[in-house]
């Protein structure tokens, strides 16, 4: 069985839905991505994976073992990185990892071997014996992959794991994660586009708790077939009303639409500015990327 | 065997947390040093009849003093887990192989222990005051500090089950922690109180926890010390059991 099947997994919180009916393998040694916006259900479809929720219905195994039924057995081969810090602050680098360590039941050698190993892993030997309070937001973030690492799991799930830290620090965090690539499997969620492309070798896509589109991150972006004409107007709203192409979005004060044939499409885009007596001001034709089927698919929410 | 390892790096984390937050300990010691202080100067010539002679009033207020420490110390530990929900630490617990029943006994433990090192600490004090304690009560006396540290870390860990934030804590305070504090024998004897308000006083686990460390300390007690003994030891029992029952059923999110 792969690390992680899921099979129609629902979960509702009184009126909401915040996961319908979800879908998806996990293969053995790669990185796996939710992708989507807030409020799209990943961090609640991990809750479930790691136990501490219980789905509504709907199926879950992690590592061969029922989430519902085999809890203990579940939590015994995972690792977890929560979005918010969940070190012991008034403990040392070091004595959150052996609290740890003893946690998951190691002994006193091989604790004590694995904690150095995965603080110089995450290059935090140095700050191994000071307080976790005084330590900054990637530093601790450093140390919480270091601990959910520490006792080999199987499956490490990682919610959101370089949420409002800086650019220098979240590429650190990538590399780390890319160091570990092949020899535990990642489940990962993020709202960065930049992320699950660079990290995942598979990414889903979710909204409004559902999966709508799930394939390699190149894969995803072969099957947006065609290019993105990015056009900057005097009067954008009047031109967007006029353009009849589905997928056309407004970012950062520029309309973007999708179009099989950038080459067909300009000359009618003018056509349309001058009927409509719109002034054009810019225009480019971008290569699709990972962020243009994503902003098609969710309607460019973040 | 990795639930006793669990249950034993939770009592630790508290135990290492009391010793490394001075001026938490340092600050809940004030209010029962001044009870103790000014309780025993203020009546220090008051006759309570319900008192046997040879027994003066500030003798007899330090085991109660002691017991609010357990009482207030106790509760406000296993409260904490509150604390731990919201800033996230309980989620690294739950997700661990150890059992929930196991991690409210690891953290009742822990609770309890830290109480008793604070009682511990007044209970020296009081020997500045003039206080005595026959040696060979000294067991005893620990044993039934432990029960009565036990029983309110128990209690105050199945609050935090229906507590979602910290702002409970007041009213955990007020109207739970105050009243059993006050009706239990410990600031004057509960033979002094009314019929209809002894007969309250006498559904408080606190009333024979007090009373138990009077009989260890002195040979005086209000009520059978066997009495006292079992019924602290039996509403521990079911203290623990019904915490660690809810505390396994909450969902930590």
């Amino acid at each position: 069985m792969k690390p992680v099947v899921v099979q129609e997994l629902s979960k509702r919180f009184r009126d909401l839905l915040a996961v319908d009916s979800v879908s998806f393998e996990v293969d053995e040694g790669e990185i796996f991505g939710l992708l989507g916006p807030n409020g799209a259900g990943k961090t609640t479809t991990i809750k479930i994976l790691v136990t501490l929720l219980k789905p509504t219905s709907g199926k879950a195994f992690v590592a061969g073992n029922d989430v519902v039924k085999k809890p203990g057995a579940v939590r015994k081969s995972i690792g977890v990185v929560f979005q918010d810090t969940t070190l012991e602050l008034e403990f040392t680098a070091r004595e959150n990892l052996d609290f740890h360590a003893r946690l998951y039941g190691m002994g006193r050698e091989e604790r004590r071997r694995r904690i150095e190993e995965v603080l110089s892993l995450v290059e935090l030997s140095e700050n191994a014996d000071q307080l976790v309070k005084n330590f900054s937001g990637g530093m601790k973030r450093r140390l919480e992959i270091a601990r959910g690492l520490l006792h080999f799991p199987k499956v490490l799930f990682l919610d959101e794991p370089t949420l409002g830290l800086d650019a220098r620090t979240r590429r650190r965090i990538w590399k780390y994660l890319e160091e570990f690539r092949g020899e535990t499997t990642i489940m990962l969620t993020t709202h960065y586009i930049e992320e699950a492309e660079r990290l995942c070798e598979r990414v889903a896509i979710m909204r409004n708790g559902k999966i709508i589109a799930e394939d390699s991150p190149e894969a995803l972006v072969r099957r947006l077939e065609g290019e993105r004409v990015v056009v900057k107007a005097k009067n954008p709203e009047k031109l967007m009303a006029a353009i009849r192409e589905l997928s056309i979005f407004e970012r950062n004060g520029r309309l973007e639409i999708f179009v099989e044939s950038a080459e067909h499409f300009i000359p009618k885009l003018f056509e349309i500015a001058r009927n409509e007596g719109v002034s054009i001001e810019e225009v480019s034709v971008k290569r699709a990327s990972l962020e243009d089927i994503y902003v098609k698919l969710t309607g460019g929410e973040t | 065997m990795s639930e006793i390892q669990g249950i034993y790096v939770l009592w630790l984390r508290d135990v290492k947390k009391f010793f490394r937050i001075k001026s938490r300990f340092l600050g809940s010691l004030g209010m029962p040093v001044f009870f103790l202080i000014f309780l025993s100067i203020g009546f220090r010539r008051v006759i309570i009849p319900s008192l046997p002679e040879g027994i003066s009033y500030g003798d007899f207020v330090v085991p109660g003093i002691i017991a609010m420490v357990l009482l207030f110390s106790g509760t406000f530990s296993g409260v904490s887990v509150v604390w731990d929900r919201q800033f996230g630490f309980l989620r690294e617990i739950i997700v661990s192989p150890v059992s929930r029943a196991a991690i409210a006994v690891g953290r009742t433990l822990g609770g309890a222990t830290t109480a008793l090192l604070q009682a511990l600490i007044l209970l020296i004090l009081s020997f500045l005051i003039g206080f005595r304690v026959p040696i060979s009560a000294i067991p005893a006396l620990i044993l039934s500090m432990y029960l009565i540290a036990m029983a309110f870390t128990g209690l105050g860990i199945l609050f935090s089950v229906f507590m979602h934030d910290v702002h409970g804590f007041q009213i955990v305070i007020n109207f739970f922690v105050f009243p059993i504090f006050l009706i239990s024998g410990t600031i004057f004897p509960i033979s002094e109180l009314p019929e209809s308000v002894a007969i309250i006083s006498m559904f408080n686990p606190l009333t024979y926890g007090v009373d138990a460390m009077r009989f260890v300390i002195f040979g005086f007690s209000e009520i059978d010390p066997l009495l006292d003994f079992a019924v602290l030891l039996a509403s521990t029992i079911v203290i623990l059991i019904t915490a660690g029952f809810f505390f396994s059923r909450t969902e930590v999110e």
